[in-house]
């Protein structure tokens, strides 16, 4: 009679202590601290180097050939850490540490989209009539069905192109990527309010908005913060997918997606051009999906018992009684 | 197994009404904005008046529902069109014509939809084998040096976007070893042992986020069930562990896999888009990232649906295999 | 030899020790029952008999020979081949303990494969052929059935059949019929006494039930913290208890024959049902809980309503509270229609764990009918608290703690008095100890009668527990499939049943004592064929 829906008050202490003992997601989220901090600090650090991602440098890129960085490893120097981006010249690190920014900042002002939207429909899914339940739950599956990278690209077709784009992405990822976090909601939601906590905060005459503010919200936080956590990377990827098609964050502001779009024609000249977007978006999106699985496992205790394998869980003599029909 | 005839049928139903919400929706976001499609169809010189005859030439002036009508009208019994001085018929189920070409659009789908089918088909038989391949494995070696390997791997196969895999893939196979050419769609008609050459890098590329994705599902569900009272059963009456890995614990991840596989469709498709972008091949998403750029609305309309329509079927068939799958879950 | 031979068996789970140099033995075809409330180890020392805590972390110490097998030092292999060969297990929960994907039938037939050697068809024909000998109807075809298709009683003679298959000497069974009714219950009893009887298989029995090992052994451990309290022949044991834990254990066992309170209710109506109904689900799916139930409360009375899972007492008791609505009938409660929830009319919850909110101090939740009824005083909020905590046999410092730091029988407690607080005239207490041991059943029994007394609550008092029905209630109603089917005072009811089902169902009662048992018995016997 454990109900897996209550986790053991768990509460922020708690969740802390489990989550220090995962050494693999303390690393990641070293190396997401870190990022962040490179987005935030972007200016600054360009400004150590003294360049910007826009200025073209023509002087930098050997017309005669297309356009090839000139020098060594892609023309980098003192004054161009990374070296600069064939054809253009713009600095590469300064396109790199901007375009972390972009990365991070739509990646996650998507996932807020996304966690608003859902929670919203599927809490009220969840405690509506049936019709409401029924009709917003259609309308999720509706949503579900409808592919989040294809129905991106066919939106971003349709917006002025006066809109600014880095901010058009994270909404339009955000208002169509709801679907799976609203399903989850709706049914922890569904669960909980079958507990009996629920039911007597009920006979004590609280109303229903007292009762999902204190009853139901705390207890759906844990599963949104798991699947939110997981979101944060995989909004990146399509970002960076929607930016590499050409159609995401389009320059002059850079992404790292949109750096890969021409990089395959240019790996043997500046192999850094392909090397470096593509590394900052590997280490990205693996230290995000470390960090939410660490994420996951501190605040479901059943993680953990999966883990031990043998006879079981101890599970002594109760009577579990009559029937709940 | 009445029950389960209408089981089907209903869910067909529900398929259908499905698609006709999303036909709905996806035509109400694209068009509502009339005098904007006149204008980006026009181009950014033109004068009022010009965007004006523009709109009135793609009949953007009638009311959407009207234009809605015409559109479901096509879809179900064809329509006419005249593309100024002849008359062109375009047969159910119609989508419209391209602005920029004046092609069907369904013909355009019809021609690229081989491509983008050979793609997904042979990925998704890879990742199945791959993912659930490897997740066995996973759960077999649980707890060994071999495990933490495999799940490290799958980790970094998870962060790994598909344009990344396919871009290392292509510069290392095709451009530095050489073991490959660069692909080139050949039809299965044509040549089938030069389809699969051609298809194998891509298929890889697209595989193989999958197939991460799936190795930890099949991985995580088994552990699950072999932390089920009914495993300690078994075990408590001398069964070996091979059969409770491979027997008991790999059929708990049976229905899961089913529901991620259905699920992951719609993001494979995703995949599909960029990896066609990627390798050149000439299939629908290659296309609808043309029709975006252009802003031809009738073939992203057309192709938005035509994918939504596969997506909706292999979410019926999940749900039909799933209830084969699990005779517990109520057929509702 | 002896069958079992256990010595100084010591197990540790981490820093916890679940069993603390525990030592008896088991003769061939002798029956032992392992009795003790949760905690005491009782479900550590079956597992260790088949070395089943081998490879999970726990720490193992003495010696442990089951026929003729030394856990301790057995190879995997050897060990396998004791494990369902030699003994076999069955464990509590019949619906978990089975693989749901596959037959019955199938399952036992691959025990069966490991054990002996037998071609696929021969192991399905053993399969039939035990599932007959527990007696499952129809054998060949149910053979195909899978878990969820068997009902509960089905299923744990399944597990039976499984343990049977390879005609082991010893049967441990864990807790065979915890989960299951009390008609089936006595049934899955009969069966293991017969099959004793047949084979002569010896018989160790793990349980927190009294009754249950009174009825099937003739050797009793009492266990207690992981130490044996009293060890001896059942008669001996339960008839004349040398340990005051014994005696406790005893004493608080609701018994169907123990004395009890008489009480003089007053005739003022508190809550009144008319008609109550309520239907789940639509059409062809449609299923009545609850069908033309009429009942009536009167101050300061217990009225118990007592069935078996799946009779609708729950849905009957959430519909007096307001939670669920009736689908047609009505309620009156002092003399006014009533519908939805009222602070008057409050529930004490069967679940401990899910009753109370996890991330929500003790307190608050028992000041939540204080909030809501628009006090704000902070000091007069914990100053009622700490009364009612006080009153329930808490301490009024336990406001700030959490539900986890408390046990089951706490956490009940807190349970009654969140209840309390909102000052209510009829409490409605669903299965309010069935999650708990005996002896803190006892205590919350009482607790209940005590504040009944000294309020003059109306209690309704839903349990499935036919003896502790009897102890609380004044009035009783027996429900059956959504239909009260015997309702009246505890004495007729209890002394004189009018009702077959009703009648069915006392007999069905595990006694305390051996000889009751036995004619207990023989009446189910005379039930069944009558």
């Amino acid at each position: 009679m454990t109900d897996p829906a209550v986790p053991a008050a768990s509460g922020a202490r708690q969740f802390w202590r489990r989550l220090r003992t995962q050494r693999a997601a303390l690393v990641a989220a070293g190396v997401v601290a870190l990022l962040v901090l490179v987005a935030l600090a972007a200016p600054l650090l360009t400004a150590v180097e003294g360049q910007d991602p826009t200025t073209y440098h023509p002087s930098l890129v050997d017309s005669a050939r297309g356009g090839v960085p000139i020098g060594s490893f892609g023309g980098a120097s003192a004054d161009h850490w990374f070296g600069v981006e064939p054809q253009t010249g713009r600095d590469l690190f300064a396109r790199l540490v901007y375009g972390a920014r972009v990365s991070l900042g739509v990646a996650l002002a998507a996932t807020v989209v996304q966690v608003a939207i859902g929670i919203t429909l599927g809490v009220a899914a969840a405690l509506g009539k049936r019709w409401v339940d029924q009709l917003l739950s259609r309308f999720t599956d509706i949503i579900v069905a409808m592919p989040l990278m294809i129905m991106s690209l066919a939106l971003l077709a349709i917006v002025p192109a006066s809109f600014p784009r880095p901010v058009l992405v994270a909404l339009v990822i955000g208002l169509i990527g709801w679907g799976n976090i609203a399903r989850i909601v709706r049914a922890q939601t569904l669960t909980l309010k079958e507990l009996d906590h629920v039911s007597a905060a009920r006979l004590s005459g609280w109303g229903t908005w007292s009762i999902a503010r204190r009853e139901l919200l705390p207890g759906i936080a844990a599963p949104v913060i798991t699947y939110a956590a997981l979101l944060v990377p995989s909004n990146i990827t399509v970002e960076a997918a929607l930016s590499f098609l050409g159609v995401g964050v389009k320059p002059p502001t850079p992404s790292w997606g949109q750096m890969l779009t021409a990089a395959d024609v240019w790996y043997q000249a500046a192999p850094q051009y392909l090397l470096l977007p593509a590394g900052a978006l590997f280490v990205t999106v693996l230290a995000l999906t470390v960090l939410g699985d660490g994420i996951r496992t501190a605040l479901d205790p059943r993680a953990a018992s999966r883990l031990r394998i043998g006879t079981g869980r101890r599970r002594e003599s109760k009577a579990p009684g009559g029937g709940t029909a | 197994m009445n029950g389960f005839t209408g089981f089907v049928l209903r869910r067909a139903v529900g398929a259908g009404v499905t698609l006709l919400a999303i036909s709905v929706i996806v035509y109400v976001v694209f068009y509502a904005t009339p005098g904007n499609v006149a204008q980006i169809t026009c181009g950014p010189r033109c004068s009022p008046e010009q965007v004006h005859q523009v709109a009135r030439q793609l009949n953007l002036d009638d009311p959407l529902f009207v234009r809605f009508g015409h559109f479901l009208q096509g879809l179900v019994a064809g329509q006419d069109y005249s593309t100024g001085t002849s008359v062109q018929h375009c047969s159910a189920p119609c989508l419209g014509l391209s602005y920029q070409s004046d092609q069907q659009v369904m013909q355009l789908i019809w021609a690229k939809l081989p491509v983008s089918l050979s793609l997904v088909a042979g990925a998704m038989v890879l990742w199945l084998i791959l993912g659930v391949g490897t997740g066995m494995l996973s759960a077999w070696r649980r707890g060994r040096f071999s495990e933490r390997v495999l799940t490290g791997v799958t980790l970094a196969g998870t962060a790994t976007p598909v344009f990344v895999i396919g871009l290392i893939l292509m510069i290392v196979v095709c451009g530095e070893l050489r073991l490959l050419p660069f692909p080139q769609y050949v039809a299965l008609t044509d040549d089938p042992e030069q389809w699969a050459w051609n298809l194998l890098l891509p298929w890889l590329s697209l595989a193989l986020i999958e197939a991460a994705a799936f190795a930890r599902l099949t991985r995580a569900s088994m552990l699950e069930t072999l932390a089920e009272d009914h495993i300690r059963t078994f075990r408590a009456y001398g069964v070996g562990e091979r059969s409770i890995v491979g027997r008991h614990a790999l059929r708990g991840a049976f229905a899961p896999v089913i529901a991620l596989n259905a699920n992951n469709v719609g993001s494979a498709i995703g995949g599909a888009v960029l990896t066609e972008t990627l390798f050149g091949l000439p299939g629908i998403g290659q296309e609808l990232v043309h029709a975006v750029n252009v802003v031809d609305l009738p073939v992203v309309v057309g192709m938005v649906l035509v994918i939504g329509f596969f997506v909706v079927l292999a979410n019926a068939v999940a749900d039909v295999l799933y209830a084969v799958a699990d005779r517990r879950v109520v057929l509702t | 030899m002896s069958l079992v031979d256990v010595t100084g068996l010591r197990v540790d789970f981490g820093a916890l020790r679940a069993v603390d140099g525990l030592s008896f033995r088991l003769e061939e075809g002798a029956a032992l029952a392992l009795v003790g409330e949760s905690g005491s180890g009782k479900s550590t020392v079956a597992s260790a008999l088949l070395g089943l805590h081998r490879g999970t972390g726990a720490r193992v110490e003495g010696t442990v020979e089951v026929a003729g097998t030394d856990v301790q030092h057995a190879s995997d292999e050897e060990l396998r081949r004791l494990r369902g060969g030699r003994a076999a297990m069955v464990f509590q929960d019949p619906l978990s303990s089975l693989d749901p994907y596959y037959a019955v039938g199938d399952q036992i037939a691959e025990v069966y494969r490991v054990h002996a050697r037998a071609s696929r068809r021969a192991a399905r024909a053993r399969a039939v052929e035990v599932l007959n000998r527990v007696g499952i109807p129809d054998a060949v075809r149910r053979s195909r059935f899978r878990p969820h298709e068997f009902s509960g009683g089905m299923r744990q003679r399944a597990l039976i059949a499984m343990a049977l298959a390879c005609e082991p000497r010893l049967l441990i069974a864990d807790e065979p019929t915890t989960a299951l009714d009390v008609t089936v219950q006595a049934q899955v009893l009969d069966l293991l006494q017969t099959l004793r009887e047949e084979t002569g298989m010896g018989l160790l029995l793990v349980t927190h039930d009294v009754g249950v090992a009174a009825e099937s052994v003739d050797e009793v451990l009492v266990m207690r913290h992981g130490k044996a309290v009293e060890h001896g022949p059942v008669t001996g044991v339960l008839g004349a208890p040398a340990e005051p834990y014994t005696r406790e254990l005893l004493a608080a066992v609701p018994r169907l024959d123990a004395p009890r309170k008489t009480s003089t209710a007053p005739e003022e109506v508190v809550l009144e049902a008319d008609g109550l109904r309520r239907v789940f689900g639509r059409g062809k799916r449609a299923f009545t809980a609850v069908d033309d139930v009429s009942l009536t409360l009167r101050r300061g009375e217990t009225l118990g309503i007592v069935g078996e899972s799946g009779s609708g007492k729950t849905t009957l008791g959430r519909m007096l509270v307001g939670l669920l609505e009736p689908t047609a009938g009505t309620l009156t409660f002092e003399g006014r229609p009533h519908a939805g929830v009222t602070p008057a009319v409050q529930m004490v919850f069967q679940d401990p764990v899910s009753s109370l909110n996890p991330r929500r101090s003790v307190g608050e939740s028992i000041a939540d009918p204080l909030r809501a009824r628009g006090e704000r005083q902070e000091g007069r909020i914990r100053e009622r608290v700490g009364e009612l905590l006080v009153r329930v046999g808490l301490d009024a410092a336990h406001y700030d703690r959490y539900p986890h730091e408390f046990s089951g029988g706490q956490r009940q407690r807190v349970g009654i008095a969140r209840a309390l607080a909102a000052d209510p005239r009829v409490i409605v207490c669903d299965e309010p100890v069935s999650a708990l041991d005996v002896t803190t059943q006892a205590h919350v029994v009482d607790l209940l009668a005590e504040l009944q007394r000294e309020l003059g609550l109306a209690l309704v008092f839903v349990a499935h527990d036919l003896a502790v029905v009897r102890q609380a209630s004044d009035r009783v109603a027996v429900m059956r499939r959504g239909r009260v089917v015997e309702e009246g005072p505890v004495e007729d009811v209890y002394e004189s049943p009018s009702d077959p089902y009703t009648r069915q169902l006392l007999a069905a009662v595990p006694a305390l004592d051996p000889e009751a048992a036995e004619r207990r018995r023989v009446q189910r016997e005379e039930l069944a064929t009558a």
